[in-house]
C-alpha cells in the first residue's frame, strides 16, 4: 500500500475519533451545566475543556469575554478552530477523498454524508436549540462509520492502519477527558467517598462516566459507590472497557504487528512497553505517585507513538 | 432557432423517431411528480457518492455535481457501426502520424503537413524524437468529440489524445439509469459500457515496457483539487490498482518505484491524468511540485509506460486538426469515415480576412485552447464581444481557427420550463494497444441555456446517458 494512503487512512480514522471525543467532552459540559452551581464554577468547567485541548489562548484571543455560547460556537462549528468538531469532520471527509479508491463504497460515503448533513446541521441553529442532540448525532456517525469500515473493509493493511489512527487517538482523548478533573489538583485519595458535601462532584464523575458510555459499565464490573478511584481505574486499567487506555493500547500493539516488517522495530517495543506497563499498574500506586503527572506522562509518549509510526510507515523517505 | 437534428423528433416537435417511439410511451405514462422525484434523487445520490468536479476561478475545494438529464441519448447499431469504423480509422491515422513525426516524417516530406506546423507548435516534443515507445501507441486513451449534424451525418470537433475526460460519468450516468428507472433496460436492448475499466486495463497492461511479464499499473493524478479527480479516484479504484501523486513516485537506477509501506516497490505503466509540462521537473516545467524527477530519462530508456505517451498534444491541436482527412489518405489511403468541420486557419492571410468578415457567424476557438475556454461563438455573441476578439484575432492570428457555426443536433431534456430540446454532443472513448477496441457508447454532453453551443461542463454543461440500441 502507498505509504501516502496510509497517511491518509490514519488521519481519517483520527479525526473522526477526535470528532466523537470532542462531542462527548462538549456534552458533559452541557449536561453539567443543567446543574444548579455558581456560574464561576460553570465557567471553570468550559475552560478546563479548552485547556486540555490546548486551545485556552486562541479562545482568548478571539473572545475577550467568556460565554459559553461562544464557548460552544468555537468547539462545534469555527473551522478556524482546527480541533472544532466542524473541522475535524471536515478533515476527516478530505483524508477520505484522497484515497476513497481504497476505502469501501460505503466506508466513503459514510464519510461523506457526514459532512454533507454536518453543515446542513450546523445552519439549523442546532446549537443553541439542543447541543446534545447534536453531540449525540456525532456520536452516532462515528459508531457507523466504525461499524461500516469493520463490517465492509477487507482485512488488510488499510484496515490495520485505520485501526491505528483510532486507538492511538483514542487513547489520547480518554487520558484528555480523565485529566480535567484531575489537572492540578495533585494527589487523590484512593479511598476518598462521595459523601453529600460532595454531591456536585458526584454527578461530575457521573457526567464523565456517561461520556465515555461507561456509567452502566461501572454499576456492573464495581456495584458500589462511585468514588474518583474506580473511575480512573475502570478508564485506565480495566482491559474489558472499550475506551480504556489499557484496551487502546492492546489494540494499537496488535494493529501495528500487523503491519511491520520488523517485529523488533523500536515503534513496536515502544507500543508493547506501555501497553503491558498499563495491563501490570495498580491503581493505588498511580494516584499515590499523582494522576495528572502521569497522564501527561502517557499523553506524550501517545504522542512520540505516534510521531514514530508516521515516521516508520506514512511518509518514509526514497530507500 | 436555426433547423437543427432533433435527435427524438423527424419534425423537431410531435412525429417520434422509431427507436425513440417506446421510450415516449413510457415517458408519457409516468406522472409529473414521479419524474421529478427521480430527478431529485438523481441529484442527491451523485452527490452522496460525491461524483463532483472540482470549478477553478473558485475557492480551492469547490466541488460542484454536473446537472444529470434523465432523458436519454440513442444511437441506432446501424449509426453506431459507422461511428465505430470512423473512430478507429482516425485514431489509427493519429497515432501513426505521431510515431511518423517522432521519426522519418514522412508525412512532412511528402509536403502534406507544413513543417511548421509541427516543429514550431509548443505541443511538439523534441525530447520524443526518435524514441521508440510500446507498439508504437502513443494515444493509448483518445476521447473524440463528435457531433451530429443531420441523419448519419457525423463531425469530428476535436480529437483529445493528452488527458481526456469523462469516461467515468459515462459509467456513472449508465448506473443511475440503471437504478432509476430500471423498467426502461426491460425495453431497450441498451449496449453496455460496465467492463470499460478492464477493457482500459487490459490495454494498459498489453504496453508495458519489453520484457516485463506482470506489469504494475498505477493511475497518476495531480491530486484531490483537480476537477476531473473523481474520475483519476474513480478508475484506479475499478481497475484495482494504486492511485498515485507525483511524491509517491521516485526514479532510482532508472526504475520508477512507488513509495509503499513495505518499502519501494517498481511500476511498470503509468496511466497519468497530468499534463506533458509536470511530469518532470528536471526535463519540463521546473517549478513543478507535480512531478517526478528523472521520470523522462527512465521514459527515454523504455523502462516505464506513460500513457498517454508524451508530445501527443501536436496531433490533437487545433492547427493540426484541418490535416487529418488528408493523413487519413496519406497513411491508410482510405476515404475518411468521419467529416472534419471545414476550417479556416488564421494564420493564413485569406483565411483571416474570410474570418474577420464574418466573424457573426463564425466560431473561433484558440488552436491551444480546451475546456470551451478562450472561444467565440459568433452567432450567440454581442457586437461587444465579436469586436474584443477581432482585436485578439488580429494581434495573434496564427493563434485562432474558425469554423462555420455547426447547427448540432438537439436533444429533448428536462429545463425550468419542462422538456425542450438542447444541443448535444458525443465523447467516445477509444483505447490503443495491441488492437483497438472501445465500448458501445460515449458520454454525451448536453449544453443546458437555450440555443448553447457550448457542453463543456466548466461552462454549466450537463450530461446524459448514451444508448448504443444492438439490433
Amino acid at each position: 500500500m502507498l505509504s501516502r494512503t496510509a497517511d491518509h487512512l490514519f488521519w481519517m480514522a483520527r479525526y473522526t475519533e477526535r470528532a466523537e471525543n470532542t462531542a462527548r467532552m462538549l456534552d458533559v459540559n452541557v449536561q453539567t451545566a443543567l446543574l444548579p452551581q455558581a456560574p464561576r464554577a460553570a465557567e471553570e468547567g468550559w475552560r478546563a475543556t479548552l485547556s486540555i485541548s490546548e486551545l485556552q489562548s486562541e479562545f482568548d484571543q478571539k473572545y475577550p469575554k467568556f460565554t459559553s455560547k461562544d464557548m460552544l460556537h468555537f468547539m462545534v462549528a469555527d473551522t478556524s478552530n482546527p480541533s472544532s468538531i466542524a473541522s475535524c469532520l471536515r478533515f476527516a471527509r478530505e483524508n477520505a477523498r484522497a484515497v476513497r479508491g481504497a476505502l469501501t463504497t460505503e466506508v466513503w460515503e459514510t464519510q461523506n454524508i457526514t459532512w454533507l448533513e454536518m453543515q446542513s446541521q450546523l445552519s439549523d441553529n442546532i446549537l443553541e436549540q439542543d447541543p446534545s442532540q447534536f453531540f449525540e448525532w456525532v456520536k452516532y456517525r462515528s459508531h457507523l462509520s466504525r461499524g461500516v469500515t469493520f463490517g465492509t473493509m477487507l482485512q488488510d493493511e488499510a484496515l490495520y492502519f485505520i485501526r491505528l489512527g483510532t486507538f492511538l487517538e483514542r487513547a489520547d482523548n480518554t487520558a484528555r477527558i480523565l485529566d480535567v478533573k484531575f489537572h492540578g489538583a495533585g494527589a487523590v485519595p484512593s479511598a476518598a467517598k462521595l459523601g453529600n458535601e460532595n454531591q456536585h462532584d458526584y454527578y461530575y464523575w457521573a457526567a464523565i462516566l456517561r461520556s465515555v458510555s461507561a456509567f452502566e459499565i461501572y454499576r456492573t464490573v464495581y456495584r458500589d459507590a462511585i468514588t474518583p478511584a474506580r473511575v480512573a481505574d475502570l478508564l485506565m486499567l480495566r482491559g474489558d472497557m472499550p475506551r480504556s487506555l489499557l484496551a487502546c493500547l492492546y489494540h494499537v500493539v496488535r494493529d501495528l504487528r500487523h503491519v511491520s516488517a520488523d517485529q523488533n522495530s523500536h515503534t513496536l517495543r515502544m507500543a508493547g512497553k506501555m501497553h503491558a506497563e498499563l495491563e501490570f499498574a495498580r491503581i493505588e500506586d498511580i494516584l499515590e505517585e499523582g494522576l495528572h503527572d502521569y497522564l501527561t506522562d502517557f499523553l506524550e509518549r501517545v504522542y512520540t507513538l505516534g510521531n514514530r509510526v508516521s515516521h516508520d510507515f506514512l511518509v518514509p523517505l526514497a530507500a | 432557432m436555426p433547423n437543427f437534428f432533433n435527435e427524438m423528433y423527424t419534425d423537431g416537435a410531435t412525429d417520434v423517431r422509431d427507436h425513440y417511439r417506446e421510450f415516449d410511451r413510457w415517458l408519457s405514462s409516468q406522472s409529473a411528480k414521479t419524474i421529478d422525484r427521480k430527478r431529485a434523487e438523481a441529484d442527491l445520490i451523485f452527490r452522496r457518492v460525491g461524483i463532483t468536479f472540482a470549478v477553478y476561478g473558485n475557492e480551492a475545494g469547490t466541488e460542484r455535481v454536473i446537472p444529470f438529464d434523465i432523458i436519454p441519448r440513442m444511437i441506432t447499431a446501424s449509426e453506431w457501426t459507422q461511428m465505430q469504423a470512423g473512430l478507429v480509422q482516425r485514431v489509427r491515422t493519429l497515432n501513426m502520424f505521431i510515431h511518423d513525426i517522432y521519426h522519418d516524417q514522412n508525412i512532412v516530406k511528402a509536403g502534406i503537413v507544413p513543417p511548421e506546423q509541427i516543429f514550431r507548435n509548443a505541443q511538439y516534443r523534441p525530447e520524443m524524437q526518435g524514441i521508440s515507445v510500446a507498439s508504437d501507441i502513443y494515444a493509448h486513451i483518445a476521447g473524440v468529440d463528435i457531433v451530429r449534424a443531420g441523419e448519419g451525418e457525423f463531425y469530428v470537433l476535436e480529437d483529445n489524445l493528452r488527458v481526456p475526460s469523462g469516461v467515468s460519468y459515462m459509467l456513472e450516468d449508465r448506473k443511475m439509469m440503471m437504478r432509476l428507472f430500471p423498467e426502461l433496460f426491460a425495453r431497450y436492448p441498451v449496449a453496455p459500457v460496465a467492463h470499460y475499466p478492464d477493457m482500459l486495463l487490459d490495454n494498459l497492461r498489453s504496453v508495458a515496457p519489453v520484457g516485463v511479464t506482470d506489469p504494475t499499473v498505477v493511475v497518476m493524478t495531480p491530486g484531490m483539487y483537480n476537477s476531473a479527480y473523481f474520475e483519476h479516484a474513480f478508475l484506479a479504484q475499478q481497475m484495482g490498482v494504486e492511485l498515485v501523486e507525483g511524491q509517491d513516485l521516485f526514479v532510482n537506477d532508472n526504475q520508477v518505484y512507488m513509495r509503499t509501506t513495505r518499502g519501494p516497490k517498481r511500476v511498470d505503466v503509468i496511466y497519468r491524468r497530468i499534463d506533458d509540462d509536470y511530469l518532470d521537473p528536471l526535463a519540463f516545467r521546473s517549478d513543478s511540485t507535480l512531478g517526478v524527477p528523472g521520470l523522462l530519462s527512465v521514459y527515454r530508456a523504455g523502462r516505464v509506460t506513460l500513457a498517454n505517451a508524451i508530445g501527443t498534444g501536436v496531433a490533437d491541436d487545433k492547427s493540426i486538426y484541418p490535416y487529418v482527412p488528408d493523413m487519413i489518405r496519406f497513411y491508410l489511403s482510405e476515404e475518411p469515415i468521419l467529416n472534419n468541420v471545414p476550417t479556416y486557419q488564421c494564420r493564413k492571410p485569406k483565411d483571416l480576412s474570410y474570418v474577420l468578415a464574418n466573424l457573426p457567424k463564425l466560431v473561433v476557438k484558440e488552436v491551444h485552447g480546451a475546456g470551451g475556454y478562450g472561444m467565440l461563438v459568433g452567432p450567440a455573441s454581442s457586437t461587444a464581444e465579436i469586436e474584443a476578439f477581432r482585436a485578439r484575432i488580429i494581434a495573434k492570428p496564427d493563434g485562432y481557427i474558425a469554423q462555420p457555426t455547426l447547427a448540432l443536433s438537439a436533444c429533448p431534456t428536462f429545463v425550468e420550463s419542462g422538456i425542450a430540446p438542447r444541443h448535444i454532443d458525443l465523447r467516445p472513448f477509444v483505447l490503443s494497444g495491441k488492437t483497438i477496441s472501445m465500448v458501445p457508447g460515449g458520454l454525451t454532453r448536453v449544453a443546458l441555456q437555450e440555443g448553447s453551443l457550448v457542453v463543456n461542463s466548466s461552462q454549466g454543461g450537463g450530461t446524459k446517458d448514451t444508448w448504443i440500441l444492438e439490433n
